[in-house]
């Protein structure tokens, strides 16, 4: 089967369109904090100059997104080795953002050291929550279509990859305006 | 065929089955009682501060107390209860008005009442563990920073507020959801009842507003609880960002819980005038207007900041253009009545005192949006009485015909009207000697939020014909007690369809059964029950 016959117009599904309108209100959600961020960018700027690791999250961030990638593949046939996959990327790409996290903290910057630690920690903080749910929710229905494989619906795999395509989406923001606006100053 | 439902609702309420109910009536009305309860406390707090004010000099409460009465008593009426009130008639009416048999996520509904319930516990919590938030509803910067507030009141708000908040949110998708999927055959959205038209735009408004004023508040904890700088202007932040924030939110959130109300206002006025709903497609393309425009008004409330005179001017003007498809429904109302058959039953006459009250808010909110007129009347009572008659004169008004209107449905009982008319008059005289006379107090220069103040100002009249006022109101909610009371147990029986009215709700049994209707409902126009009952003279296509 196509992936274009299994897919459902979400405008049509109450699961999937009830999922769209929360990922919509989600959005207004990170729009506010990324907007809070570029307020305050320049005070933090000679700061994330000189501490930030553009290259290492550079290369993390291709994993996530490469996950989006599986995602669509995962939900296209129901495959729980694509899931699989698309979970241990996103599960790499956190451990990324510890590795980053460790060695910003050990090099003294905290949320309440100055002002970018304030919005950094914020911004990336409340997008790594959201990989964190992504990663449970895949968890979920990698979980659930093991025991009872006729149970979960499409729309469950469809509503998890449409989550998990946002949560990818909302790294392209963020990744552009802190660490590539980082870098064009 | 609804002996059985109606044997199980009382039972409902009886046991644990509250606890556990996913039915869209039952949390419509678990919803509607949470706002009744915290509408007596948010109404005690509003007695306790005029009495504070009734007098110059007065002692019944020390400034701190003062403070955090002030606080709760506006977050207290605003998420606590509009909201609720509001939501709850959401939940009741529009499943029955769309012809659906529940919404379209029952058990997040259940969610959402749970959290919502839960939000207004933390924030009351706080009462006995450390102080209540002290700092207005608005919660302004750097006023709510660690060096400024004292005790953890806005940690108490911060939580309350997002988890009410969340609770509201997944309401809103799934009010929306069921709306736009769950309607009728033959119901289009060009036949929908304006009041699921108002609960759908009011729908899409918390969906878009109500997560700005979540990241806010993670902004605030992170400042409050990490060490933050965000909003604290000695570090570096910028405490005007949190206006911005809080009134993108907050500025849509007044529609929120306004166009419920006119979307109440919108069924009750056409039944009561005999005639269909005058320019219905003006009415709902007017509420998508000022949807819309919401967005773009919020700072009006920020004027004397000093953000400059374009940013001033063109908010200015934004406010006034939200005044003009506001001022559509106002004259869609008007024109629906005229020539009408009009029946003075509760709910009309409810409709039109909420008519005349809102239009006086309405106005003096134009004023406001004069940027000279609001630089001098800024933070003084002429603002205090502007909102309370949008929010008291408007969206309570306007729940009290609801009220009215759907309480025979939800009970199968009619409530009295001489206690009725005793509640209108009490509640009509009332607010007019609260409100009226906080405008001549701003006019005359008297700063809101101010615990006493000194006498031979020119404030004491004044000040205490709101005190009066304030005691009317409440004497008018104990006339609605007492006459719920009477009529849930004794009340005259309703019957399916009491007021001979036009939608779906009222083709049921009363209260409906659990599944709502015997057979799905087929329509073919704006008025189904009218064609239904008038075969020989359905609504023209």
């Amino acid at each position: 089967m196509s992936a274009q016959a299994n897919a459902i117009p979400f405008t049509r599904d109450r699961n999937l369109l009830g999922v769209a309108l929360f990922i919509g209100s989600e959005s207004l959600f990170f729009l506010s904090v990324v907007i809070a961020f570029v307020v305050f960018r320049e005070q933090g700027l000679a700061t994330a100059k000189a501490q930030l690791d553009i290259g290492r999250t550079a290369l993390f961030s291709v994993l996530l997104f490469a996950s989006s990638g599986t995602m669509g593949l995962a939900a296209a046939r129901r495959s729980r080795a694509w899931l699989g996959l698309t979970a241990l990327l996103g599960a790499a790409f956190l451990a990324g953002q510890g590795l980053e996290y460790a060695r910003l903290l050990g090099a003294g910057l905290r949320p309440g050291s100055e002002m970018f630690g304030t919005t950094f920690f914020t911004l990336t903080g409340l997008h790594a929550a959201h990989v964190l749910v992504g990663l449970v929710l895949l968890a979920t229905v990698l979980v659930a279509s093991l025991a009872r494989p006729r149970r979960v619906g499409q729309t469950a795999w469809e509503g998890i990859a449409m989550y998990w395509h946002f949560v990818d989406a909302v790294w392209v923001v963020v990744f552009s305006v802190v660490y590539v606006g980082t870098v064009l100053g | 065929m609804t002996a059985t439902a109606l044997a199980r609702r009382p039972g409902a309420f009886a046991t644990a089955g509250v606890l556990r109910t996913v039915d869209h009536k039952d949390i419509g009305i678990m919803y509607v009682l949470l706002g009744i309860a915290f509408l007596a406390i948010g109404g005690l707090e509003a007695l306790l501060l005029r009495v504070q004010l009734a007098t110059p000099g007065e002692h019944v409460l020390d400034p701190s107390t003062y403070d955090q009465i002030f606080t709760m008593h506006g977050i207290t009426m605003i998420f606590l209860v509009a909201i609720p009130m509001l939501v709850g008639f959401a939940n009741y009416v529009v499943p029955l008005q769309i012809g659906a048999e529940d919404v379209a996520f029952p058990r997040l509904n259940a969610l959402s009442f749970w959290l919502t319930l839960s939000g207004g516990v933390l924030l009351y919590l706080s009462f006995v563990a450390g102080g209540a938030p002290d700092a207005g509803w608005f919660a302004y910067a750097p006023l709510t920073e660690p060096a400024h507030a004292v005790g953890n009141g806005m940690d108490w708000y911060i939580f309350g507020l997002a988890v009410s908040g969340a609770g509201t949110i997944i309401g809103a998708i799934n009010l929306a959801v069921t709306i736009l999927l769950m309607r009728c055959p033959g119901m289009v959205m060009g036949r929908a009842p304006m009041f699921t038209w108002m609960v759908l735009i009011t729908s899409v408004l918390i969906i878009a507003a109500y997560p700005i004023l979540t990241s806010a508040l993670v902004m605030l904890l992170v400042d409050r609880q990490l060490g933050g700088r965000f909003f604290d202007p000695a570090g570096g932040g910028n405490a005007t960002l949190w206006q911005h924030l809080f009134w993108s939110f907050g500025h849509p959130e007044v529609y929120i819980v306004v166009l419920p109300a006119f979307g109440m206002i919108s069924e009750i006025i056409p039944v009561f005038s005999g005639k269909p709903l005058f320019g219905y497609r003006f009415v709902a393309a007017s509420g998508i207007a000022i949807g819309f425009l919401s967005f773009g008004v919020w700072a009006h409330h920020m004027f004397a900041v000093g953000l400059g005179d374009a940013e001033n001017a063109f908010f200015s003007a934004t406010s006034m253009l939200i005044a003009v498809p506001t001022g559509v429904k106002v004259f869609n109302w008007l024109a629906t009545m005229w020539r009408g058959r009009i029946r003075l039953a509760m709910p009309m006459v409810f409709a039109i005192g909420f008519i005349a009250t809102f239009v006086i808010g309405g106005l003096t909110g134009v004023s406001l949006a004069v940027v000279p007129i609001d630089l001098y009347t800024t933070d003084s009572y002429y603002v205090v009485g502007h909102l309370h008659y949008v929010l008291f004169g408007g969206t309570m008004m306007a729940v009290f015909a609801g009220l009215y209107y759907w309480f025979p449905k939800v009970t199968g009982r009619l409530l009295g009207h001489r206690l009725g008319l005793a509640h209108f008059w009490l509640t009509l005289v009332g607010l007019t000697l609260a409100f009226l006379p906080m405008h001549l107090l701003g006019i005359e220069g008297m700063p809101r939020r101010v615990w006493t103040y000194p006498p031979g100002m020119g404030w004491d009249w004044p000040n205490l014909v709101s005190t009066i006022g304030s005691f009317l109101i409440a004497a008018g909610a104990i006339a609605l007690a007492a006459n719920v009371w009477r009529s849930l147990r004794a009340g005259e029986r309703a019957g399916d369809d009491p007021w001979d009215a036009f939608t779906l709700e009222w083709s049921t049994a009363s209260p409906p059964p659990s599944y709502n209707f015997d057979a799905i409902p087929q329509v073919r126009g704006k008025r189904p029950l009218w064609d239904r009952k008038h075969p020989d003279r359905m609504d023209p296509l």
